[in-house]
């Protein structure tokens, strides 16, 4: 028989509440957040889910302490998250990098809304992209996926989890308020269907550990609170031994191995699907809410004879940079529909390398992207491009 | 054994607690935070508790340094944010013991949020502040906690503030243990951070220390011993006593004490309760029925 944390079945629900439903289901039980629209959902459904399948739900004071608690949170051995949205996000920004100093896995959901600051809070938007790559001072390397569908909220937020837990780094869901509100078909199966991963911990005597020591994967064991190994974790430049170290060679080996780790195993981590490629001449990639507009766009061009093709990533953080380059030689044009004016086409145009002309199309935000006006882009750019 | 033991004057008396390769620490010498982080030590040993169990969290500062040589499962976290980070360690392993350690401007400026939301949900943690009365680390700025009048780099002719009375906000925001003590009062000092951090629940232990680097040499108190021959002519113990009753005060008397000891169910024991379903309906919820032990 399925636990409760797994509602096998098949469900009717908006993106925010299979968000909480995946989570549930990858083995979170701890849950820190502060309501804001459109991520309100996520929070309500965790306080009422997450008692009765023995985990724990707060809402803090604000979004600084929602990120710590998940790191305490994460220290003592629990899978973690939080939900929020763009004002939350920015506050969250300091502790996300913290944990990824210290190394520390959890799940942060960001239901996008219009900026900057308060900006459209009930409205759509995908503008929190290139703060979710780069939001948090330092450098560093995150992952970050991009649900379409409620359903994909449900898996998206699994795959998170068992993301963190294996690289050991926060883990971003970033979805939107079309996706997080509306409502579809939602499948979650049955509990051992489900694949969940853990973290490493360690198996050494605890005077031989170095907890910062990675493995051939890149990746270090984790020791949580009470296992014994009684170990330092600081927010401050460390060694393999997790002592501050204050020079330059202890920062050298501690960030190349905070972007090395997913460097290493960005072909395990990064994830995409195609629709039409074979003989497409144009090319949209998207991702988020933006897939279904670009999806539609795409059938009304292929049903008025126009061969265009679609990239949905399902990561786009780390972006799939490699695949990208390839494809650019192949086609006619790249065009990328988002929820902003002009964030990942960035990324897309770098990664194209001047191989094809790579376009927007983008608004604002308040509202999603109309396949007509995507479908107007591919018609100017077929001109440009003879 | 035919070797000769090591001589007991060669190993610090909490070895057991210290990372010892880490020392030298940064402190500077006639630091008062050194002090009192022996007391913490002496602490821990006194509660019994095991030690895998222990941890203790820390934000930012000179004082959050001890997280570094406590040779616990120990958490240097980011400025103000220790106690939402020991939020998160203590609810997910309720079963272990968490202390919070940190400086007057980690603690009450930029965490002073923190704080008071801690005290009210009374989450069981023992939080010990080194009150030095500026920001020692950054130079000796200004802090919440900077007498009216005392000089620090950025109130260069006397802060224009009031400071806030640490123990009297933890005391109203629901604090169930609060005291205070300055780093010459080394023996009940060490008695009730024990007391503290065995009683469930959110406790506060304030303990003025000296900073002579930053903040004594600007405030005619230059030499170490200067602050604790001050706290030594001025210190009164008045104990269990309403901290509005104590006010901090330089001028006069300081007076230090434990305050306060008093039950209130902490935020994991109203959170079992809530959810036990026993609970009526607000505001009729006869909650002294269900309260077990209090
Ligand atoms: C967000 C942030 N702002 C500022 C700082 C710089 N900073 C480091 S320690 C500190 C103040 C420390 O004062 P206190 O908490 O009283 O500790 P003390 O050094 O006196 O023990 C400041 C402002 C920081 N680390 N992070
Ligand atoms: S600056 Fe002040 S608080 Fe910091 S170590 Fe020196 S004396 Fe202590
Ligand atoms: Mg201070």
């Amino acid at each position: 028989m399925a636990s409760k944390a797994v509602l096998t079945g098949t469900h009717f629900m908006n993106g925010d509440e299979a968000c909480a439903e995946g989570a549930l289901a990858a083995g979170c039980r701890f849950f820190a957040g502060y309501p804001i629209t459109p991520a309100t959902e996520v929070a309500e459904r965790m306080s009422r889910r997450l008692p009765q399948v023995g985990g724990m739900y707060i809402q803090m004071e604000d979004e600084i302490a929602s990120m710590a608690a998940l790191l305490g949170a994460s220290w003592g051995g629990k899978k973690a998250m939080t939900s929020t949205s763009g004002p939350g996000f920015s506050l969250m920004m300091e502790n996300l990098g913290l944990g990824i100093i210290t190394e520390t896995p959890c799940v942060v959901c960001n239901v996008q809304r219009g900026g900057p600051s308060t900006g459209l809070p009930t409205l759509v938007g995908q503008a929190d992209m290139m703060q979710a790559r780069w939001g948090s001072h330092g450098h560093y390397e995150i992952i970050a996926l991009c649900p379409s569908s409620p359903q994909e909220m449900f898996d998206f937020t699994i795959r998170a989890f068992n993301l963190s837990e294996r690289f050991r780094l926060p883990v971003l869901v970033m979805a939107d308020e079309v996706v997080g509100h509306m409502n579809e078909r939602v499948l979650i199966p049955e509990e051992g269907a489900i694949e969940v991963v853990e973290r490493k911990r360690p198996t050494c005597a605890p005077g031989q550990f170095l907890p910062y020591r990675p493995e051939a994967d890149g990746v270090a064991p984790m020791a949580c609170f009470g296992d014994g190994y009684r170990i330092h974790v600081t927010g401050l430049t460390h060694g393999e031994n997790g002592y501050p170290a204050m020079e330059d060679r202890a920062q050298e080996r501690m960030v190349n191995s905070l972007v090395n780790k997913i460097k290493m195993n960005r072909d395990a981590i990064i994830s995409y699907e195609t629709e039409y490629l074979d003989d497409a001449e144009v090319v949209l990639v998207a991702y988020g809410i933006s897939v279904r507009s670009a999806r539609r766009a795409l059938r009304m061009g292929r049903d008025r004879g126009l061969r265009l093709g679609l990239v949905k990533l399902n990561t786009v953080w780390p972006f799939p940079e490699e695949f990208i380059r390839g494809l650019a030689g192949r086609v006619r044009a790249l065009i990328m529909p988002e929820i902003n004016l002009g964030q990942m086409v960035l990324e897309l145009e770098r990664c194209a390398g001047g191989r094809c002309p790579v376009r927007l199309v983008g608004h604002a935000g308040g509202s999603i992207i109309r396949p007509g006006v995507i479908l107007s882009a591919v018609e100017d750019i077929r001109k440009e491009a003879v | 054994m035919n070797q000769p033991s090591t001589a007991p004057c060669m190993q610090h008396p909490q070895e057991e607690l210290l990372r010892s390769e880490r020392i030298p620490h940064i402190w500077c010498s006639g630091c008062g935070i050194g002090t009192v982080f022996s007391c913490v030590l002496a602490a821990i040993r006194k509660t019994g508790l095991p030690l895998d169990d222990v941890a203790m969290v820390s934000g930012i500062g000179c004082t959050g340094r001890m997280a570094g040589y406590i040779k616990v499962d120990s958490y240097h976290t980011t400025h103000g944010r220790a106690i939402p980070f020991a939020t998160g360690l203590k609810l997910a392993r309720p079963q272990g013991a968490v202390l919070v350690a940190s400086g007057d401007g980690d603690l009450i400026a930029i965490g002073g949020n923190h704080f008071i939301h801690a005290a009210r949900r009374n989450i069981d943690m023992t939080v010990i502040c080194v009150n030095n009365l500026n920001y020692g680390m950054t130079g000796g700025q200004q802090a919440p906690s900077t007498p009216f009048g005392a000089k620090t780099t950025t109130s260069p002719t006397g802060s224009p503030e009031e400071p806030f009375d640490f123990c009297q906000l933890a005391a109203a925001c629901g604090a169930v243990y609060v005291s205070r003590w300055t780093s010459i009062h080394i023996r009940r000092l060490t008695e009730s951070l024990t007391r503290a951090i065995l009683k469930p629940g959110f406790s506060f232990v304030e303990v003025l220390a000296a900073c002579p680097t930053a903040f004594g040499r600007r405030n005619r108190m230059r030499a170490a011993l200067d602050m604790i021959k001050f706290f030594h002519e001025r210190s009164v113990i008045k104990n269990n006593i309403d901290p509005r009753e104590a006010p901090l005060d330089f001028e006069g008397p300081l007076l230090v004490g434990d305050f306060i000891d008093r039950d209130r169910p902490t935020f994991s024991d109203n959170y079992a309760l809530v959810h036990s379903g026993q609970l009526g309906e607000w505001p009729d919820l006869e909650r002294q029925k269900h309260t077990s032990g209090q």
